[in-house]
């Protein structure tokens, strides 16, 4: 399809793809990124939050024209039980900053854009091309990719895999495994649109001020999982997400659960009266530190998604996504330097950059959480939320008990739930699994 | 398992755009006179429910409404259940937000 050679093919334009092609290509390196939706973002699905820095690091006055929503002031957590939710709810001024630091977007906008970044530092971006197969020589070595169009192979020193998270390219080579149902969220999400003044009044929010509600409890039935709701300009963000894994084991269904999410009375008035304009649903990678696959070998490299680069308990993805791929790409720019091959032994350097990152460093410090949250998941999203909802009412509701029997009734509650073992116990393997 | 809220899963795929490369399924099922566990649970976890059951009770699977979340695609291919591959380049669901 394309007869010269490229220093790298980057397969996909997500944040992971983007974020390595335009380090390459910053870097004066040829580079051919493959996209196989329409345009770049047309099959990316996020929440989504933007981290500032990490882009900063790339683009640092993507600020002038990068299509951004709302920065954040303010973040919500929310336990629920059925008709109630006891909240945590942080709201500070710092927040209204000359360079803030999150903001919502619309990521099959915002990628657009990113992307018009990469073909302006010179990549080739090649859109409506799936690429269906690694090329590799006798040795094993990836020297291409066969794409599904005429003649469609090409050929590069190294193949970056940013091909997110269900990506087949690196299964089908078996150079790593298709994720585990435990390993993986399934999440759906609906864009509910309202006017500006609307969402302003209902967030509490004035200008481009946005914010983050971060629920989970009961909504999950007990799964491994979480909603979300996030304010957009002139639309609301609002989804939920569970292990695979235990929606294998409860057989409940995903847009169920979404449904009973929206008409939760915590929930339903934020939406009300909106028109939904789009329905979505896209798997995350859960893992953590302990489903990390091998990140490179001879002549490619796996970043973002596809080697499960996501911090499920900071909600962090699209960051680790972009710092990965940037990490990448200046890792093949040194070797590039030097005249050095693409082999593993020198595309090690990756790992090794990526592990004094941030990126590995925080993944490392939370690599039991997940398997305590699977494992644990009838607590944690079941039986405190509604314990807790329960004590708060008790707490606040005045009918002429004396204070004392209220905390018995409180403290019995738990311990009938749990037993004294069974919650020093999770408290103790929740502190564990934190530090 | 719980009661079902009513949803009609087609309408929320209504909001969606999408370009359905006619005749070429991206997702096909093995052949089977009585579905796996896997292929069962495939009819409930489908976000955009594509599978059902035919009136010979084996699982079906009609792709013009995916979203190629490839939750399927995580159940039903180590067993060799599916065969899943991405649409090809363009067509698809087309998300204009994402």
């Amino acid at each position: 399809m394309i007869e010269e050679r490229f220093d790298a093919i980057v397969v996909g334009a997500g944040m992971a793809g983007n974020a390595a092609a335009l380090t390459l290509a910053q870097r004066g390196l040829k580079v051919l990124q493959l996209e196989r939706g329409e345009y770049s973002g047309s099959k990316n699905v996020q929440g989504a939050i933007l981290y500032a820095d990490m882009l900063e690091k790339l683009i640092p006055d993507f600020r002038e024209d990068a299509p951004l929503e709302r920065h954040l002031v303010e973040q919500r957590f929310w336990m629920m039980d059925d008709r109630a939710h006891v909240g945590l709810h942080y709201r500070s001024e710092d927040f209204n900053e000359e360079r803030p630091n999150r903001y919502t977007i619309i990521r099959a906008q915002f990628d657009k854009w990113f992307s018009s970044k990469v073909r302006e530092a010179g990549a080739v971006v090649l859109c409506e091309t799936t690429v269906t197969e690694l090329v590799q020589d006798a040795y094993g070595r990836v020297i291409g990719v066969r794409t599904d169009r005429h003649d469609g192979e090409v050929h590069a020193d190294v193949v970056v895999l940013a091909e997110g998270v269900n990506g087949l390219l690196g299964t089908r080579a078996h150079l790593r495994n298709i994720p585990r149902p435990d390993n993986v969220a399934l999440a759906v999400k609906e864009m509910h649109f309202l006017p500006r003044e609307t969402i302003e009044a209902r967030f509490n929010l004035k200008g481009d001020e946005g914010t983050v509600i971060e629920a989970a409890g009961t909504i999950s039935r007990g799964m491994t999982g979480m909603g979300f709701i996030y304010a957009n300009k002139e639309c609301v963000s609002l989804g939920i997400g569970c292990l695979v894994a235990d929606f294998q084991s409860t057989g409940e269904t995903p847009y169920g659960l979404l449904e009973r999410f929206k008409t939760h009375p915590s929930v339903a008035p934020l939406i009300e009266g909106s028109e939904v304009k789009e329905y979505s649903a896209h798997l995350i990678p859960e893992g953590g530190y302990n489903a990390i696959p091998q990140l490179y070998g001879e002549g490619w490299v796996v970043v973002g998604d596809a080697a499960q680069l996501n911090n499920a308990i900071h909600r962090e993805g699209s960051n680790l996504a972009m710092t990965s791929g940037r990490i990448a790409a200046e890792a093949i720019f040194q070797i590039k330097s030097r005249r050095d091959p693409m082999t593993a032994q020198n595309l090690a350097l990756y790992k090794k950059m990526l592990d004094d990152s941030f990126v590995i460093k925080d993944l490392k410090k939370y690599k039991d959480m997940p398997q305590l949250m699977h494992i644990q998941s009838q607590n944690f999203f079941l039986t405190y939320p509604q314990l807790v909802s329960k004590a708060m009412q008790n707490f606040v509701r005045v009918d002429g008990t004396p204070k004392t029997e209220k905390e018995k009734t409180t403290l019995r509650s738990f311990v009938k739930a749990r037993s004294w073992t069974g919650l020093f116990g999770d408290a103790f393997r929740l502190a564990r699994a934190w530090r | 398992m719980t009661t079902e809220p009513s949803v009609r899963v087609e309408d929320k795929l209504f909001y969606n755009r999408y370009l359905v490369d006619a005749g070429r399924a991206h997702i096909k099922v093995r052949p089977h006179t009585a579905p796996t566990p896997a292929l069962l649970t495939l009819l409930k976890v489908c976000p955009a429910r594509c599978y059902e059951l035919n009136d010979k009770g084996q699982v079906e699977v009609t792709v013009d409404g995916c979203v190629e979340c490839g939750t399927c695609r995580v159940i039903g291919e180590p067993g060799g259940d599916i065969e899943w591959s991405y649409p090809r380049g363009g067509y698809g669901v087309l998300f204009k937000f994402g």
